[in-house]
């Protein structure tokens, strides 16, 4: 029998794109529908944030740091901060490492509501992505109240926190997550159970465990092959009082992916439940700090999306040497090139958007 | 196991129950409390330091001293509060309400009112009177040391002298 | 209350050309790669690999000290996930890294300014 070779084109996918949700590039070498290999490519984004290091003094660089990106931006100031304090070697108040743990759950809550609506417009389920972001509203009222904005909250301090949240605004709180736990709750059997969204999500996009962790897979991308990896596990800020687990899953797909990180919904609204409930008393906020920094230190936290890396190099003038932000979108491009292999060209878009991309933060 | 028509509930409470969209311009919007609209500041409490000047992120800010003026580019205002954290007064504040669209960028310059410099004035002419009065009566009483020492020393060398020539 | 690991970071000088024997036996133990940097500091470069584990979250990273001009070999056939990295370190600081697995010719951010955060050349060597 004659052997037949199929016909092989390239394909290039991105920036502009109308089912991408990120500005990536992709150089696809398709064989009549099944993708055989990739290449990517990011650069679009890239706005030399790091550079402005030598320009504006550390109390300032907080307020840059915090603008690499819109939806992990809590968690970027709080990094900042906690950076620079390991270097001087302070310690924060207890108040504060509440407050820090609490806002930053509620960071984490809003963007994995944001995720589930975007999941859900990306496989044409457009009435189910409006239901979502319309109780996500909920949640970023409750940042308002307590920081000032809704998305960019400029409210760390190297030493502590700069606002304090009296107990009416936890009330209002406690009865916001009541009501947005019902609304999850209501639309769990849609997510999980429905015919049209397990025939998009289900067997697609598989990640070994072996391969994840061979090739430095983070966050609920690895969480969702089995690997029980959550920074939380460190015991930063009120963690070690705090009840909690990592949520794994075995199924290795796109499925997975969406399972965890629904799980992961309702496990934070949890963790602010413990937390309202075990804030300390005492009212000081912010531990006062002298001089300039000097030495370096490197801080890892959990961001929504997976593992963040900090690193900052201080030589004893104001103004820093080095500040360099590792995002988890980063780390996640090659396992994602991985995940493509052998799938359909129609599935792309669902699968660039399975990992949860944030390309302004991978190229500050 | 998969199942069809899951959502049909939630369709059917959404279709008999209110909107979840207002209709804005008609009915005022309410910010919560605490909202970082802009900033304004308390003009007659300041003392021109220039503190928040050189600590704003994106430089924003200018004052003049001579004319007592204090110079905001909200356009460029990022509304981070940290002007208010290093305020030695306390006489700068957030205000809700973001900055309305213009057709081209612009300042906004506050003035020191007229009573409040003259009161100014007024309190630094009564300091440097003070000052000059409590220095002239250091240097009196300084005086009044020299001579009783210059005098004291004259009568103790008057006194040898009066045995020697003895 | 739950149980946490806080182990202290580790930070080991190394030599240049050690780089991809000392990946690959961290590997062996079950480190994942984490992240490589590049800072300059007095005029000179400092690159920084490390590597994390995942269950007793311990983070160990290597300090690399090169001399100018100094070959660096690359560690991604090693360890693919540091192809970025590596790139990035080239373009934005002129760390002479050889033989990258994918190499992005320098065209990965396609910014104007040559190596910005490079040390500066000193004159007349």
């Amino acid at each position: 029998m004659a052997e037949t070779t199929a016909k092989r084109s390239i394909v290039p996918y991105g920036p502009q794109h109308p089912v991408l949700p990120e500005p990536i590039h992709l150089d696809l070498v398709l064989e009549d529908e099944k993708i055989v290999d990739v290449l990517p490519n990011v650069g679009f984004i890239h706005r030399g944030l790091e550079k402005l290091v030598q320009k504006k003094d550390f109390n300032e660089m907080m307020y840059v740091i915090e603008r690499v990106c819109g939806i992990c931006s809590f968690v970027h100031g709080m990094g900042y901060c906690a950076t620079i304090e390991k270097v001087f070697d302070v310690e924060i108040p207890d108040r504060a490492k509440f407050l820090r743990t609490m806002w930053s759950e509620m960071s984490r809550i809003h963007s994995h509501m944001l995720w589930l609506g975007l999941l859900a417009d990306a496989f044409g389920f457009e009435s189910l992505f409006y239901q979502v972001w319309r109780s996500r509203e909920q949640i970023l009222n409750m940042v308002e109240l307590h920081t000032g904005s809704r998305l960019i909250s400029s409210v760390n301090k190297v030493g502590g926190v700069l606002k304090d949240v009296d107990d009416d605004k936890l009330k209002i709180l406690s009865k916001t997550i009541d009501q947005i736990e019902e609304d999850m709750l209501r639309v769990q059997k849609v997510f999980f159970e429905d015919y049209s969204v397990q025939s998009r999500l289900k067997g697609i996009g598989i990640l070994t465990p072996e391969q994840a962790h061979a090739l430095g897979a983070v966050g609920p991308f690895a969480r969702a092959s089995g690997i029980p990896l959550d920074l939380r596990m460190r015991g930063d800020n009120a963690m070690p009082y705090i009840d909690f687990e990592p949520i794994t899953s075995n199924d290795c797909d796109c499925y997975a992916r969406c399972y965890v990180r629904f799980m992961e919904v309702l496990q934070s609204i949890d963790i602010i439940r413990q937390c309202i409930a075990k804030m300390p008393a005492d009212h000081t906020l912010v531990t006062p700090v002298k001089g300039n920094p000097q030495g370096e230190a490197f801080v890892r936290l959990e961001q929504p999306r997976g593992e963040v890396v900090y690193y900052a190099k201080a030589n004893g003038t104001k103004f820093l040497d080095r500040f360099r932000v590792r995002t988890p979108t980063f780390a996640n491009l090659i396992p994602l090139c991985e995940t493509i292999k052998g799938e359909n060209f129609a599935d792309l878009g669902l699968l660039v958007l399975s990992i949860d991309p944030c390309i302004s933060c991978t190229e500050r | 196991m998969a199942k069809l028509a899951n959502f049909t509930p939630t369709i059917l409470k959404n279709l008999f129950s209110k909107p979840a969209t207002t209709t804005y311009p008609f009915e005022p919007f309410k910010y919560p409390e605490g909202t970082r609209g802009h900033i304004e500041n308390d003009i007659d409490n300041c003392i021109f330091c220039g503190m928040c000047t050189r600590n704003c992120p994106t430089r924003c800010l200018t004052i003049d001293k001579a004319t007592h003026t204090w110079t905001i580019n909200r356009f460029d205002c990022l509304a981070c509060e940290y002007c208010t954290v290093v305020c030695p007064k306390k006489c700068l504040h957030t205000v809700e309400g973001y900055q309305e669209p213009m057709p081209e960028k612009s300042t906004v310059t506050y003035t020191m009112s007229e009573e409040a410099i003259a009161a100014e004035a007024e309190k630094k002419r009564i300091a440097a009177e003070k000052a000059k009065a409590a220095k002239e009566a250091a240097a009196k009483k300084k005086a009044e040391e020299e001579a009783k020492a210059a005098a004291e020393a004259a009568a103790a060398e008057a006194a040898p002298e009066a045995p020697a020539a003895e | 209350m739950t149980e946490v690991f806080c182990p202290e970071n580790i930070l080991e000088e190394i030599k240049a050309d050690q780089i991809p024997e000392k990946a690959m036996a961290k590997i062996a133990e079950g480190y994942r790669f984490s992240q490589a940097c590049a800072a300059t500091v007095d005029n000179h470069l400092e690159l920084s690999y490390s590597f994390a584990h995942d269950e007793t979250y311990q983070f160990y990273t290597f300090r690399i000290l090169p001399e100018d001009g100094e070959e660096i070999p690359s560690i991604t056939r090693i360890c693919p996930p540091a192809t970025f990295y590596e790139n990035e370190m080239r373009e934005l600081f002129g760390a002479n890294i050889t033989l990258i697995a994918l190499d992005l010719q320098d065209k990965m951010y396609r910014i104007e300014e040559v190596q910005p955060f490079a040390p500066e050349k000193k004159e007349g060597e």
